[in-house]
């Protein structure tokens, strides 16, 4: 172990005594002793002895330049006798002023009026680059249904299959609960009015036009969108994207065709399926309040038209676009490090169901506008 | 005394023993007759699940040397100083490490183990969400009870060893991948462990900072007796800093020669070995 005496000097200078072991695990707690040893005489030469220092690492050194650093009048200064040449070989390494920490630059205060110009600038590049994304997609996909043959479809039924077929048990997890609650919610109410029935017409209509869809993209945001985001950031990372360019391949043609094609072709299945499992649990519900399947379908199929299925699926495809394609440009946005992959993806996520809700508004009024 | 654990920090005076290049013992010396085995490796079975790398890998490691640990790329170095450090578990054999089983510890037997070395992975491996001092100051942090400005002053310390002055508050991110070498061996002595490994240090190294890290092994060495497992290709650095080395050889699957570099050079009866120490594309002659 290491310790630290203060000898006092009687006429010669005074002297702090160190011995034993100083590295990382003995030095700490003879730090702040050894500054209150040196500035018991603060105006007088001080001498460290360390003739009985049997091992000094690199925290010994480092307690030894913080003394010998440490801000002294002239003719006070700190001297280090009797340190063995190993160690002192070490200590010479280092200049203890050109230690000190260099001085941090002065935080550049930035006003509210900058920082909302910031905001708006940088809310106005990103725009632009989804606008031009979109662009360059839309000229991606134009080219790939003129050469269907350039687009890797082995790489789209792979993408297919992770973002379609995979997400089935979720899809149907919270469609299924999404038609129980629903219907469960909604029956009680109804019940008081004896108009129990009247649950399919409303089952059918939110579920066909708004929380199939919605419920469904949000969850392929989530899921997809987050995966697509962190696969090409990480190429991003690893300089695979680069090297793809280097190759004469566009990355937007070789990575975000398959994928939105993919991404799109299989959120329609999926919202069918979200759909058909939410009506049956809603019917299930139906059940327990006596109605038979055969009325509460019916009813159903009654009042909602196939308008209502068929403008549930164009949104479908329209938020199937937009998962792929931001999940896609988050993707390519990485920066470097680990972190920015995780950046990227929870960028993904929240630009993904922000686009989807922004999307279902514009909906909801050009299906007022035509009628649907 | 958990956290300095009797058994395993008894380097009172591992200085005395730090045998540099010139005082290297003599290969004919058997090794416990030489200074003391800080790592022992012995009949090393290593590869995964059926696949097997290597067999009975045996050497020691003395305090205070620098040893290399040589091969063809592919040739599985990284893979045995995995095996040595505890992250792959051997098919057969073990590792000590001052005589304590890498394998089998655990618990606070272990934390004691790994205080004991520092590595640098081939890639650096830092923390990219944190700044160079802060990748250096994490292990300080963890396991001593050092003040905020002593641990700061130690991380630009060891960066300043590095020449990696000015470059304190940058990220992993922010620097070149031989920069990044370079704080990643930094990071591994943080601490100034009895052992550290290198994995390839001088890769994607200019020739000068490649002398000048070779220079500071050899300092390190000399000063704290620290002892360096160092894998490397690079022949200039073999020669001039290890004292000892092993090949590996793939197609042999095991090690192929073992001894001083220059010795190996001129005298191995192994043609690949003579083809490697003399960089030559084709293996030789059968020696006359």
């Amino acid at each position: 172990m290491a310790a630290l005496v203060l000898r006092p000097g009687n006429g010669a200078p005074a002297t702090i005594v160190l011995s034993g072991r100083l590295d990382a695990y003995s030095v700490g707690p003879l730090w702040a002793q050894a500054h209150d040893a040196l500035r018991t005489p603060p105006n007088a030469p001080i001498v460290i002895d360390c003739s009985g220092v049997e091992y000094c690492d690199g925290a010994g050194v480092a307690l030894l330049l913080d003394l010998l650093r440490s801000p002294r009048p002239a003719g006070a200064e700190v001297t280090i006798h009797g340190l063995a040449d190993r160690f002192q070989r070490l200590l010479e390494q280092f200049d203890p002023k050109a230690l000190a920490e260099a001085p941090a630059p002065p935080p550049r205060r930035i006003s509210l009026l900058e920082r909302v110009g910031r905001a708006g600038v940088q809310f106005a590049d990103d725009l632009y680059r989804q606008i031009a994304f979109l662009g360059e997609t839309a000229s991606a996909i134009a080219h790939a249904a003129r050469n269907p043959r350039a687009v890797r479809w082995k790489d789209a039924l792979y993408v297919a299959e992770e973002a379609g077929v995979n997400a089935l048990p979720i899809v149907a997890l919270i469609g299924f609960l999404m038609g129980v609650i629903l219907a469960f919610q909604s029956a009680v109410a109804l019940r008081q009015f004896g108009a129990e029935v009247f649950v399919a017409n409303l089952l059918a209509l939110s579920l066909l036009r708004e929380l199939g869809p919605l419920m469904t993209a949000i969850l392929l945001a989530g899921r997809s969108g987050a995966a697509f985001a962190a696969e090409i950031g990480t190429m991003k990372v690893n300089q695979e994207v680069d090297a793809l360019t280097t190759m004469g391949l566009d990355p937007v043609r070789f990575l975000v065709v398959t994928r939105v094609l993919a991404a799109t072709a299989m959120t329609v299945p999926l919202v069918v399926f979200a759909d058909l499992i939410g009506l049956i649990g809603g019917g299930v519900v139906m059940l327990t309040f006596e109605i038979p399947l055969a009325t509460y379908y019916n009813q159903a199929v009654s009042f909602a038209s196939v308008g209502d299925f068929l403008g549930g699926l164009v949104k479908a495809v329209v938020f199937g676009v937009l998962i792929a394609g931001i999940g896609c440009l988050r993707g390519l946005q990485t920066e470097t490090g680990a972190s920015a992959v995780g950046i990227s993806a929870t960028s993904a996520v929240v630009s993904g169901i922000v686009l989807i809700v922004a999307a279902d508004g514009v909906f909801a009024v050009l299906y007022y506008y035509l009628d649907i | 005394m958990v956290d300095k654990p009797p058994g395993s920090r008894t380097l009172a005076t591992p200085l005395d023993r730090g045998a540099g290049p010139a005082g290297s013992p003599d290969l004919a010396t058997p090794p416990d007759k030489a200074a003391e085995p800080i790592i022992r490796v012995e009949n090393l079975r290593i590869g995964f699940g059926d696949f097997v790398l290597h067999e009975n890998v045996s050497f020691d490691v003395r305090r205070g040397e620098v040893f290399a640990i040589l091969g063809a790329s592919g040739s599985g170095k990284t893979v045995l100083m995995k095996n040595m450090i505890g992250l792959y578990t051997p098919l057969a054999g073990r590792v000590l490490i001052g005589g304590v089983d890498v394998a089998r510890a655990s618990g606070e037997a272990r934390i004691a183990l790994i205080k004991r070395f520092g590595v640098m992975y081939q890639l650096g491996a830092l923390f990219g969400n944190m700044t160079l001092t802060e990748n250096i100051r994490l292990p300080l942090e963890e396991y001593t009870d050092l003040p905020d400005e002593a641990m700061d002053l130690i991380a630009r310390m060891k960066l300043r060893l590095v020449q990696l002055q000015g470059a304190e508050d940058l990220t992993p991110a922010e620097i070149s991948g031989g920069m990044m070498k370079r704080a990643a061996i930094a990071r591994a002595m943080a601490l100034d462990p009895d052992i550290v490994f290198l994995d390839e240090p001088s890769g994607g190294l200019d020739p000068i900072t490649s002398a000048e890290l070779d220079q500071l092994i050899l300092r390190l060495r000399a000063s704290l007796g620290i002892t360096f497992v160092v894998i490397t290709h690079e022949l200039p650095s073999i020669f001039t800093i290890a004292d000892r080395c092993i090949m590996l050889d793939k197609e042999a699957k095991g090690v192929i020669a073992e001894g001083k570099p220059a010795e190996l050079r001129d005298h191995s009866d192994n043609p690949r070995v003579r083809q490697f120490f003399n960089r030559r594309a084709e293996p030789e002659a059968a020696a006359a």
